[in-house]
């Protein structure tokens, strides 16, 4: 011990004065910030039953306003080449200037549930997805997304069934559904989604959503095709759903109105759906159905797949619930047929 | 340039390269994940996992023939891998340093002594070796390269890239792997006991290079006996091999401290005996080869456990090319990089599932993770250094091409669980699993059964045509509008279902009118709400055991459809179907 400190330490069994007004300084401080601090997190009533969050209602409104009053667009386009079906279906209903403005930011919600490649058409095609993208980008969108919370690994589902690729080569780019980009959503009315994890935060930013799906049967729900893409939205264990697959669905219709929905019918898969994994399970069906009615989508879809309304209950009840019509006859669809 | 400069370079370069190719040990699409960087290169180098891997296979494998570079560059200059390579050499050399930064030259020497304890890892290294001789090989639980790609794949790059998502997408779980973590941990930890405590004590890698610099023609010496008493070479000697006096040659690591710090420049590294004489080795007792011997007991003593037979852990699933459970295990390193390679984050360190001889091999687990085995993905084999999980081709994993006759590879078989599955035990329809089969045509079929709810018997009700009032409350908690309920007459078991499309009060709006025989109900009926479940089966000549339907499955706890190892392609004591 050296000798300054021998001078400064008190004597013994006796206090210094200055020292012992500094420690009383110091401990009223700290007993005072003690007290504050505790006054500031005073929680008298304990903890409730269960954590309340402040949940989202919907992923809003994605309607062009060209087309936002009045019935919806529709066009029915056949032939076996998807970029061409896809260009001339769109251009019909005035080109995807009517749908996409310059500045716009687009999401394209794709169908990349599985990692399989795409001519086992259990996803979306990348040729399709490439055709809107390049049309979006042509119309002056300033950004295109495309997004799907999938089944297997995000990176290897983007990357074997090629819509990275088409992203890429196209110049969009693909949002992967990190944690981060859910949050709670209670639907009004909604049984089933309540509180439950949705990827909004794909949306943030977006002012046009264009839904890309693939037909498939599937044993379930009986058809896959674009309302049942909207399950992609959907995070946590959203399997619990199945038990009321016709009401999850339902529900899911009324998440969002979409801008445009590009239902892929040029191949469709008539078994062993969702999932396929054969080339026998697929069947050439060469529809494309360019609608802004994802019920009405569905119903023509419905019959690529041979089967009717009474078989895929969630059409009519989705119908019933005001996300579209059913009776597409009633859209006036536009009929072309690239083959000629 | 000094030597030990040179040494400082070469140690950062391999511990750098050591932390990229662990990078790159990512599935993707840009240049630096995978595409063909030599992720396994360090791994490949390693002389005691081609040796114990030799002794329990009797042959080398074509990816551990880079470990006779560092065996013969060794048995010319001695333990330059140590020195000079060992990415974990390297951090302990490091943390060493840092702990004794301040030290005086008194408590370094007491630091760098030579202790006959360091003969430890010459029994050790009998003790694997004997182990892989029975045919187990454990080596890789304590050889510093599988145990640091194991640490860092399976703990610290997780928690890393937590934040950054640089190496996946979503957080990567690893079951039990705060004990690999505290393995590492204390590892460096005991640095701060001794400088390279681990190295010292422990390396069974190290005594192996010890043993193989037997003979080196070149070595540390000293060019004179005579010598001051500064001791600066044992100061500062990082293998406690006492450079002053009569030179431990296998203790040596090549540090070259002892070179530079000699203010008399009395110590070279030359083709010549040192003056003050050598040990080849430190004192080894037999006593410790007896105990390290007991090794041989041991092995045979795990055999009595009959694990890889009669009593093998149905739950044990292993990755899909993974060998026989005895030829696995005469190959696996527990490197950990099909682990970190699985895209789906569903290949797991087993703690107890495969016995204690199985220790952190790889076990799939499909709770965890995004998705069951993808169909499309080979990663874990062709990342796999000595074969234990065979390098497939997806033609093989498929059963596609030249394989289409032994039909696609399985992991094992899905088994429903009645008691916990929904339209078996709960009434509930769900068939998450059939929709997620990837197989074709699916291996999951359903039967349908059209079941009476709960309350929902001979219900009175007034008929008008579609519409039916029921004179009692609905049953609660079920959406009768759901498209999978239907009402029947009661007491005809072969009247029509008619399903029921809306709800409203208590009346009931059906698809069709009810009908009994043919002919059309009015008025009083009594009727049954009928639940349609279609019940999952599996059919077992197709399953593959991806596990799709298990990671799925909506029974969120203890899953209702689980996958076993019955029938797995790799081993034949557990075919199920003749």
């Amino acid at each position: 011990m050296n000798k300054t400190t021998d001078e400064k330490a008190a004597p013994t069994g006796e206090l210094n004065r200055r020292d012992f007004l500094k420690r009383v300084g110091y401990a009223s401080a700290l007993a005072l910030a003690a007290g504050g601090l505790g006054l500031a997190l005073f929680d008298a009533k304990g903890p409730a039953a269960v954590e309340r969050f402040k949940a989202l209602t919907g992923l809003g409104d994605f309607t062009a306003k060209a087309v936002a009053s009045g019935p919806g667009k529709m066009a029915i386009v056949r032939g076996t080449d998807r970029k061409v079906m896809c260009e001339q279906g769109i251009k019909a209903l005035g080109g995807m200037e009517a749908f996409v403005q310059k500045g716009d930011r687009v999401l394209i919600k794709v169908n990349a549930a599985f990692a399989t490649p795409p001519s086992l058409g259990a996803t979306t095609h990348p040729e399709v997805l490439a055709a809107v993208a390049g049309l979006c980008f042509k119309a002056g969108a300033a950004q295109v997304m495309v997004t799907d919370n999938p089944i297997n690994n995000p990176d290897s589902c983007f990357a074997i069934t090629g819509i990275a690729d088409a992203a890429q080569e196209t110049g969009a780019r693909i949002i992967v559904p990190r944690a981060s980009l859910f949050s709670p959503l209670s639907l009004p009315n909604g049984k089933l989604i309540e509180n439950w994890p949705v990827m909004a935060g794909a949306l943030t930013g977006i002012n046009r959503v264009i839904v890309v799906s693939p037909v498939k049967d599937h044993q379930r729900a009986m058809a896959s095709m674009t309302l049942k893409n909207f399950y992609g939205f959907l995070g946590g264990r959203r399997n619990v759903f199945h038990q009321d697959i016709n009401g999850i669905i339902t529900e899911l219709s009324q998440l969002m109105k979409p801008t445009l929905c590009v239902l892929d019918g040029t191949v469709s898969m008539m078994t062993n759906g969702p999932t396929g994994g054969s080339l026998a399970d697929l069947k050439e069906t060469g529809t494309m159905i360019i609608s802004t009615d994802p019920v009405a989508a569905d119903a023509v879809g419905v019959e690529l797949l041979g089967r009717t309304l009474a078989d895929v209950p969630y059409i009519s009840m989705a119908e019933k619930a005001g996300a579209g019509q059913a009776d597409y006859n009633l859209l006036k669809p536009v009929r072309i047929d690239t083959k000629v | 340039m000094r030597i030990v400069t040179v040494r400082r370079i070469s140690q950062i370069f391999f511990l750098i390269v050591f932390l990229w190719f662990c990078i790159t040990a990512t599935l993707g699409s840009t240049w630096w994940q995978l595409r063909g960087w030599p992720i396994n290169w360090i791994l490949e180098l390693d002389p005691l996992t081609a040796l114990a891997t030799v002794f329990s296979t009797g042959t080398l494998y074509v990816n551990l023939l880079w470990a006779l570079v560092a065996i013969v560059l060794t048995l010319l200059i001695g333990r330059f891998f140590c020195g000079f390579v060992c990415p974990l050499g390297t951090t302990n050399q490091f943390t060493g340093w840092l702990a004794r930064r301040s030290q005086g030259s008194a408590a370094r020497l007491e630091a760098n002594r030579h202790r006959p304890l360091q003969s430890t890892k010459y029994y050790l290294l009998a003790f694997l070796l004997t182990l892989a001789l029975m045919g187990s090989v454990l080596t890789g639980l304590i050889d510093p390269l599988p145990l640091l790609h194991r640490s860092l794949n399976l703990t610290l790059a997780p928690i890393a890239d937590r934040g950054l998502k640089v190496l996946s997408d979503e957080p990567r779980f690893y079951a039990s792997a705060w004990l690999l973590g505290v393995v590492l941990l204390s590892i460096v930890g005991l640095n701060l006991v001794l400088p390279r405590f681990f190295c010292r004590f422990v390396c069974p890698l190290g005594a192996l290079f010890g043993l193989m610099s037997r003979f080196t023609p070149w070595r540390i010496g000293k060019t004179s006996d005579k010598c001051g008493d500064c001791c600066l070479c044992d100061e500062y000697c990082e293998g406690a091999c006492r450079p002053s006096g009569k030179i431990i040659g296998s203790e040596c690591v090549l540090c070259f401290n002892c070179m530079d710090r000699c203010p008399a420049g009395r110590i070279t590294f030359a083709g010549q005996a040192s003056a003050a004489g050598e040990a080849g080795l430190p004192d080894l007792s037999r006593r410790g080869f007896v105990v390290a011997g007991t090794g041989l007991l041991v092995a045979s003593m795990w055999e009595l456990g009959g694990l890889s037979g009669a009593n093998r852990n149905p739950a044990l699933i292993r990755p899909p090319g993974a060998l026989d459970e005895d030829r696995f295990l005469a190959r696996c390193i527990r490197c950990g990089q099909c682990m970190r390679i699985c895209p789906t984050n569903i290949i797991q360190p087993a703690l107890l599932e495969a016995g204690i001889q199985g220790l952190w091999t790889p076990a799939i687990n499909y709770r965890l993770g995004r998705s069951g085995c993808q169909p499309n993905c080979i990663a874990c084999g062709q990342v796999c250094p000595t074969a234990a999980i065979r390098p497939l081709s997806l033609d093989e994993k498929l059963g596609r091409g030249d394989f289409a006759s032994q039909g696609p590879l399985r992991l094992g078989t899905a088994f429903v669980d009645p008691g916990r599955c929904l339209p078996w035990a709960l009434d509930r329809p769900c068939l998450v699993c059939h929709e997620l089969c990837p197989v074709s045509p699916k291996a999951i079929f359903t039967r349908t059964v059209f079941q009476p709810i709960r309350d929902g018997q001979e219900l009175s009700a007034r008929v008008l045509g579609k519409s039916v009032d029921l004179y009692a409350p609905l049953p609660k908690g079920v959406n009768l509008a759901s498209g999978d309920y239907y009402l029947r007459v009661t007491g005809h078991p072969g009247a029509a279902l008619r399903r029921i499309i809306g709800f409203s009060g208590n009346r009931l709006t059906l698809d069709n009118s009810l009908a009994v025989e043919g002919s059309q109900v009015f008025y009083v009926a009594k009727v049954d709400i009928m639940v349609r479940l279609q019940r999952p089966f599996v059919d077992a000549i197709k399953c593959t055991g991806c596990g799709m339907c298990e990671h799925e499955c909506p029974v969120s706890g203890q899953r209702a459809i689980r996958v076993y190892a019955e029938n797995e392609s790799r081993s034949r004591s557990g075919r199920l179907l003749i």
